[in-house]
């Protein structure tokens, strides 16, 4: 018998944040991953936490700026429309260096667009959103279990950088249930934070978080300082999942719900005796650079499964530095690629067929 | 290594979230590998719900059935639906008293079971879903009424304890029709 229970992935996520130590949710329902506030607005005021529903996600994400500036662990979530909401708030806590965990489930877009999952946040989580330099360490898991592990690591590593952490999931990964050991959930890693606004007792001098420098010399070395943090957080945090790619041609791209309906395809497609590996990346960013650009050297095609118009895609080429062939297999709007679609698209590749 | 993939489908409100719900628990008792999907669109409100269960030996890859090995249809426009998709060789069980049409698909077995009808008479008007659970499970010489048990255990609430017996017997009357 298993110690393992069967949880939503968004009910994941919320129990792994309370076992990281987060107390603070501050949040706004949108489907589909209203099932985060749902067991926050459950759990919280058991343990002494705070769970909020805000009057916005605008409010909700400042709320975050706020608990963060404290040194508390602190998060919220919601789904792609309401992430372009939050977008402002996004750049305010890398500008102030503020920790914080912050969860899209992704839908369809653009605009309001629909309920379904989507993979076409993938420029916003790694390219911004909100404006100015930074970046937010992009975690994408691909099963239930990691929408838990990697909701404790976003965790350690918003501390260790003070940079926020995103879970970029989808509404598949946030709507399945699968088996999950929670016994192993647990923050090991709590650092002081010296730089937190929580009062000075009269021993020392104030701490200010803030994002305005109006010096422009003070705002460039602001801005240098955090990317040497950057740098060594792509050191040190790049995270992927390599699979079968010992002896592989064809090389498959996909994270989240593609990575695991393409795996589906690759093992059929090895049954034809076609050599296809998976490279799954679990950071979007920082990309896995390194594992593409070695794959590179014997892969012909790379395949890059997507639920959106191409967008991950430009990572994979800028890491494989364009020298090799390149298919997008994709769908959009909520629908995702069969295996068979992307078994078809890898039989093309082998057959030297191009997009 | 085996795995198999379920489709239940019916309208919003038939249990068919649920019933897959104890079916997945099963498979995690079994110590296999499992996953759930249940649709999330507007149609859970009435229109045509459906989940996705898929019981492994290997680990579960992609969670969406697209070619189920068992169908489960509550209602007529979900067997509209869903007949084709039913891989050759694989199961389709009807609820005979919601569903006024026989199965076309001469590839695959099919159960007629007037559970709705069934659940009815017993007064036990929810529980056709279960009615439904329970044939899949005999049908496959799958039923062990310990481990549905345990799994009935883990997905009724300590609140709703007193829900155990109903389900736990709709269960067994689908395994002896």
């Amino acid at each position: 018998m298993s110690d393992k229970v069967l949880m939503k992935g968004n009910e994941a996520i919320a129990e792994a944040a309370i076992c990281a130590g987060c107390r603070h949710y501050f949040g706004y329902p949108i489907t589909p991953q209203t099932e985060v506030a749902a067991y926050m607005a459950k759990k919280m005021p058991k343990i002494g936490g705070t769970f909020l529903q805000a009057e916005s996600e605008i409010a909700a994400i400042n709320m975050v700026y706020g608990v963060s500036s404290t040194g508390h662990r602190v998060m919220t979530s919601s789904s792609s429309p309401g992430i372009s909401l939050k977008s402002e708030g996004l750049s305010y806590l890398a500008g102030a260096d503020l920790p914080a965990l912050v969860v899209n489930v992704q839908r369809g877009g653009p605009g309001l667009g629909g309920i379904q999952p989507s993979q076409s946040d993938y420029f916003q989580a790694t390219r911004g959103g909100g404006h100015g330099d930074y970046h937010m360490v992009v975690f994408a898991p691909a099963s239930v279990q990691e929408m838990a592990s990697l909701t404790v690591r976003g965790f350690e590593v918003a501390d260790k950088y003070r940079v926020t952490s995103m879970i970029l999931a989808d509404g598949t990964m946030g709507q399945m249930m699968e088996p999950v050991d929670l016994s192993s959930l647990k923050s090991e890693y709590n650092p002081e934070k010296p730089w937190a606004t929580t009062g000075t007792g009269k021993k020392r001098e104030h701490n200010i978080v803030n994002s305005l420098y109006l010096k422009p010399e003070e705002l460039e070395k602001t801005n240098f300082e955090r990317y040497e943090r950057y740098k060594k957080i792509e050191e040190n945090e790049t995270l992927y999942e390599e699979y079968l790619m010992d002896d592989a041609e064809i090389c498959v791209a996909a994270f989240g719900i593609a990575a695991r309906v393409s795996k589906n395809a690759i093992n059929e497609a090895r049954k034809e005796g076609i050599k296809v590996g998976l490279i799954r990346p679990i950071t979007l960013w920082p990309f896995p650079k390194a594992p593409f650009e070695k794959a590179a050297n014997k892969v012909k095609t790379f395949i890059s499964v997507e639920l959106s118009m191409g967008q991950m895609i430009e990572d994979v080429r800028l890491s494989t530095h364009d020298k090799a062939n390149y298919m997008l297999c994709n769908r959009v709007g909520g629908m995702i690629p069969s295996p068979d679609e992307v078994l078809s698209a890898i039989r093309n590749a082998a057959k030297g067929g191009k997009n | 290594m085996k795995t198999t993939q379920y489709l239940f489908a019916g309208f919003g409100g038939q249990g068919i979230l649920f019933s897959g719900k104890v079916l997945a628990y099963k498979g995690l008792m079994e110590s296999k590998n499992v996953s759930w999907l249940p649709s999330y669109g507007p149609e859970m409100r009435g229109g045509t719900a459906s989940c996705s269960v898929i019981i492994s030996d290997d680990a579960v890859g992609s969670p969406i059935v697209s070619k189920p090995d068992v169908l489960v249809a509550m209602n007529l426009p979900s067997l509209d639906k869903y007949e084709d998709s039913v891989v050759p060789g694989g199961a389709i069980f009807v609820d005979s008293s919601l569903v006024n049409r026989k199965v076309k698909r001469t590839d695959v077995k099919v159960y007629y079971v007037p559970a709705t009808r069934l659940a009815d008479e017993r007064n036990i008007h929810t529980l056709a879903n279960m009615i439904l659970l329970g044939k899949v499970l005999s049908a496959s010489g799958e039923y062990d009424e310990e481990i549905v048990k345990a799994a009935l255990n883990k997905v009724i609430s300590a609140k709703h304890a007193d829900m155990f017996d109903v389900n736990l017997g709709a269960v067994k009357l689908g395994t002896e029709n």
